[in-house]
């Protein structure tokens, strides 16, 4: 067993797990944080895209006791009270979502990207969001609203 | 996920001491390749010896010709770092196109050597820059360190430090990723120093290896039209539901002809 102090969404937690737990198990059966998914399990997919010390990551691809010491934002951290962050906005108005399994992950993701890359072409965007899968196929939306987040946080 | 122990090194010399005690442990850096192995039960490692925090394995620097980058450094770093950008932009491209960002923001150049998956990119640059890899027991020159499928010299409790590039005079990476995994189904590294000049293809074979026949050209002549006689020896090459070994072998030459028409320098 391992002992995990973390803090998740500004908030400090301490669990004790087994050294194989995931990080996406920590946070979703234990801090019972059910925003962040796993769909494939495999690290491909981005699902279950969280940050880590600021940085995106498959949560389903790293140990929980990796993460001791750091700093987690998961899905639920992104809005401020009822505000929701520019990019939860911008999927929200441009209808960047189909059935909606893989938004919390790309809006992680994107989160992520936007901050390395505050004003992407198509052609950034596309290469940011290669580690995220959207089964529906709902890319086109997904475009729109990294780029209307974009706008919206460089005001 | 079969159970390990998980033990976290502070040190080089407690991470090598924890390696040699015990036969069946495996190191653990960024764990984008390894993690998912062990989820899908292929790999049972006893212990996981996470050397992820030990300072010494990290960082780049360029000094006196040479570029060294410690064997923890993540493909982001590498990507995004000026001095990389500066010495060898076509490694700074490298690792900007390995994976996805999220797998770019923990995976480490080191744990990509030591795997050698057959269609990993770093394995292709390492070998057609020459470069030696530095160990905690030894220094490996790149002709010697990859051994094809998944096998390196890396012997019993060894691990490697980080990895020395010479700095070539000009240099470029392509490759031609699966629409679907990411994975270079062939990419080229080709770089030139002084009258030498090197064609490392990954992703087409069992593991990566040097177009000898295309160096020889590309060193009397380094343009495109020099390999458009050439064809790569399909023999040993990967078949599978993706492509042919022809098909592979002649996207080798196309990534080739490519790469050359990119070269650049610093």
């Amino acid at each position: 067993m391992a002992k995990v102090e973390l803090k998740i969404n500004g908030k400090a937690h301490s669990y004790d797990v087994e050294d194989r737990t995931l990080l996406v198990n920590l946070i979703r059966d234990h801090a019972q944080l059910t925003g962040t998914h796993v769909g494939c399990d495999t690290s491909q997919c981005g699902a279950c895209t969280v940050h880590m010390n600021g940085v995106a990551v498959k949560s389903c691809t790293v140990l929980a006791v990796q993460a001791s010491g750091a700093d987690i934002t998961t899905i639920e951290g992104m809005a401020k009270g009822d505000k929701l962050h520019p990019v939860q906005q911008a999927f929200t108005e441009c209808h960047a979502l189909q059935c909606g399994f893989c938004t919390p992950g790309m809006i992680m993701a994107v989160t992520g990207f936007l901050k390395d890359n505050p004003k992407p072409t198509d052609e950034e965007i596309y290469h940011g969001l290669e580690g995220n899968i959207c089964r529906c196929t709902g890319y086109i939306n997904i475009v729109k609203a990294v780029k209307q987040a974009s706008k919206a946080m460089a005001k | 996920m079969h159970t390990f122990s998980y033990v976290k090194a502070t040190t080089l010399k407690q991470a090598g001491e924890l390696l040699a005690a015990n036969a069946d442990a495996k190191l653990l850096s960024g764990g984008m390749t390894l993690i998912p192995t062990m989820k899908a039960r292929l790999a049972q490692p006893s212990h996981l010896i996470d050397i992820g925090g030990i300072a010494e394995l990290s960082g780049i620097e360029a000094k006196d010709g040479k570029l060294t980058i410690g064997a923890a450094t993540k493909h982001v770093e590498v990507a995004k770092s000026a001095v990389v950008k500066k010495a060898i932009p076509a490694l700074a491209y490298l690792a900007s196109q390995i994976g996805d960002p999220q797998v770019r923001n923990r995976g480490t150049i080191g744990g990509s050597l030591a795997n050698n998956d057959p269609a990993a990119d770093y394995p292709s640059a390492v070998l057609s820059l020459g470069a030696t890899i530095v160990t905690n027991k030894r220094e490996i020159a790149a002709d010697d360190f990859f051994q094809g499928l998944f096998s390196t010299a890396l012997g019993a409790g060894e691990m490697i430090v980080k990895v020395v590039f010479p700095v070539p005079a000009k240099a470029a990476y392509e490759k031609f990723p699966h629409p679907a995994s990411g994975f270079a189904m062939a990419g080229s590294f080709v770089s030139q120093r002084g009258k030498d000049v090197r064609v490392a293809i990954t992703g087409a074979g069992p593991g990566v290896f040097r177009w000898k026949d295309a160096e020889a050209a590309l060193g009397k002549k380094l343009a495109a039209a020099s390999v458009e006689g050439l064809s790569v020896d399909a023999t040993d090459l990967n078949e599978d539901m993706h492509g042919t070994k022809e098909y592979r072998a002649n996207l080798a030459k196309v990534m080739t002809k490519r790469a050359v028409g990119k070269l650049s320098g610093k």
